[in-house]
């Protein structure tokens, strides 16, 4: 079965509709308009492009352009984590954890995941190695993001509970736990609800692609359970490498609690 | 066993304050007074360790520098002038209390299964105190720990804090307000007048 084609007219009719939506709410005075109209030009500006990007990349099936993309991929993604961060820590670390956790983890498993398990041939065949490193990237953002942003904030909170744990001689790891234990669990949230709601509250997005694009619905199951998996390692152990370092960064080598290292938020 | 370690202050330099040298014998305390914003609380601070600070502290023959922060501070040790609790539970932070001391600090031991959200502000100092002590510290670092108390209350604990310094010989630094108390508990009083300590004569 081939997928149905979709031509730009039939797209325009939704985007007609999205318009309709921002009217509404701009009426209303809902102040959500212009946001919602400045994203949905993004969607269609950046998809359209990715779709020429991706069109050139699946035809010259070249190692360097692979990775050339995998890596501006990971910087977008690196900034973004910066900045989703309400107190970020100063002086390029915030950027650097995010950055160098999303890289350990994403591209390590995604690495394993096509030449161990999916095994496609060369290894790095744009239409597995592509897909399968925004899904990683995008999750493993989200993970990051949220636990460096409850980490620093709820330092910055609880300041006076820190330092009073470290006057009574508890070691930063021990002062600052509860919080790294916080962060963690914020930080793999979303996919432990997303791993449970799946196939019962929702379809997850890619088995809903593969279904429309003519796979037989078994097998679409089992490469989102493949893709779920992957997602929970990456988001994992991105989330972990991010608190470890976050956590570290924000104490000094006589175990001070530094919180002159995070930024204050622009208001 | 008490301890015979003075805590010795070498030049240190935190904030307005600038370089700070003192001694304070075992079993001795030395009150610090001035007005708010001196820097009372940063020169505490900064003798546990827990601002970057000029200068070095030593406990006996220990300088700050040559033991882990967290060491350092177990022994050193700093009550603030308000407490905080991470756990539910009082007993949480008091695995090893004393129910004599409870008692001298007018608790029975039934307090350890209370939530810290009911107690009062001078509960929480008084237990802040006991948190600390029962840590069994080599040295004492007091920011007005009578602060949130009355009167009567403030006798008790100033007594009982006072014992127990004697008997373990911890070297002591206190801040207070209240010239009466500084009267009943210090052996020597230190007085910041901008960036320096003078000492102002007392009758011990």
């Amino acid at each position: 079965m081939d997928v149905i084609e979709l031509t730009w007219w039939q797209l325009a009719l939704a985007a007609l509709m999205v318009v309709a939506l921002a009217g509404c709410t701009a009426a209303m005075r809902l102040g959500m308009s212009r946001s919602l109209l400045i994203a949905a030009a993004r969607t269609v500006i950046q998809l359209a492009l990715i779709g020429l990007v991706l069109e050139a990349l699946f035809a010259a099936e070249r190692l360097l352009w692979v990775a050339l993309m995998a890596f501006t991929m990971l910087l977008i993604a690196g900034r973004e984590v910066m900045a989703r961060q309400k107190r970020r820590l100063i002086g390029g670390w915030a950027f650097g954890i995010g950055t160098v956790a999303m890289f350990v983890s994403s591209f390590t498993v995604t690495v394993l995941t096509l030449t161990v398990i999916i095994g496609s041939e060369p290894w790095y065949r744009p239409q597995y190695a592509i897909p399968l490193l925004g899904m990683m990237l995008g999750n493993t953002m989200t993970g990051v993001a949220l636990a460096l942003d409850r980490l620093t904030d709820t330092a910055w909170r609880q300041r006076a509970v820190i330092e009073n744990r470290l006057m009574l001689g508890q070691r930063w790891q021990e002062a600052i736990g509860d919080i790294r234990r916080e962060a963690m669990r914020s930080g793999l949230m979303p996919m432990i609800n997303a791993m449970a709601a799946a196939g019962v509250v929702s379809l997850p997005g890619m088995m809903t692609g593969q279904i429309l694009a003519g796979s037989p619905p078994a097998l679409a199951v089992k490469y989102q359970i493949l893709v779920m998996f992957t997602i929970t390692l990456g988001t994992g152990f991105g989330t972990l490498a991010a608190v470890a370092a976050g956590s570290r960064r924000l104490f000094d080598g006589r175990q001070r609690l530094r919180l002159d290292r995070l930024s204050t938020p622009r208001s | 066993m008490p301890t015979t370690d003075a805590l010795r202050l070498e030049r240190l330099a935190i904030g307005e304050l600038a370089e700070v040298s003192l001694i304070v014998a075992p079993g001795e305390v030395h009150c610090l007074s001035g007005p708010s914003g001196s820097g009372k609380s940063r020169l505490l601070r900064a003798v546990a360790d827990l601002e970057p600070h000029d200068g070095e502290a030593w406990l006996g023959d220990v300088a700050q520098a040559s033991l882990p922060a967290h060491e350092w501070r177990a022994r050193v040790m700093l009550v603030p002038a308000e407490s905080h609790w991470w756990a539910d539970h009082v007993g949480e932070h008091l695995p090893q209390a004393d129910p004599a001391d409870l008692e001298v600090l007018g608790f029975t031991p039934e307090v350890l299964n209370w939530q810290v959200a009911r107690l009062s502000s001078g509960e929480k100092q008084r237990l802040a105190l006991l948190r600390a002590i029962s840590r069994e510290p080599s040295a004492l670092l007091l920011d007005e720990p009578t602060a949130n108390l009355d009167e009567a209350t403030t006798r008790r604990v100033e007594a009982w804090l006072n014992e127990r310094i004697r008997e373990r010989g911890w070297p002591t630094l206190w801040v207070a307000h209240d010239a009466a108390q500084i009267a009943r508990v210090a052996n020597h009083h230190w007085h910041i007048d901008g960036a320096e300590l003078s000492q102002v004569p007392t009758w011990t």
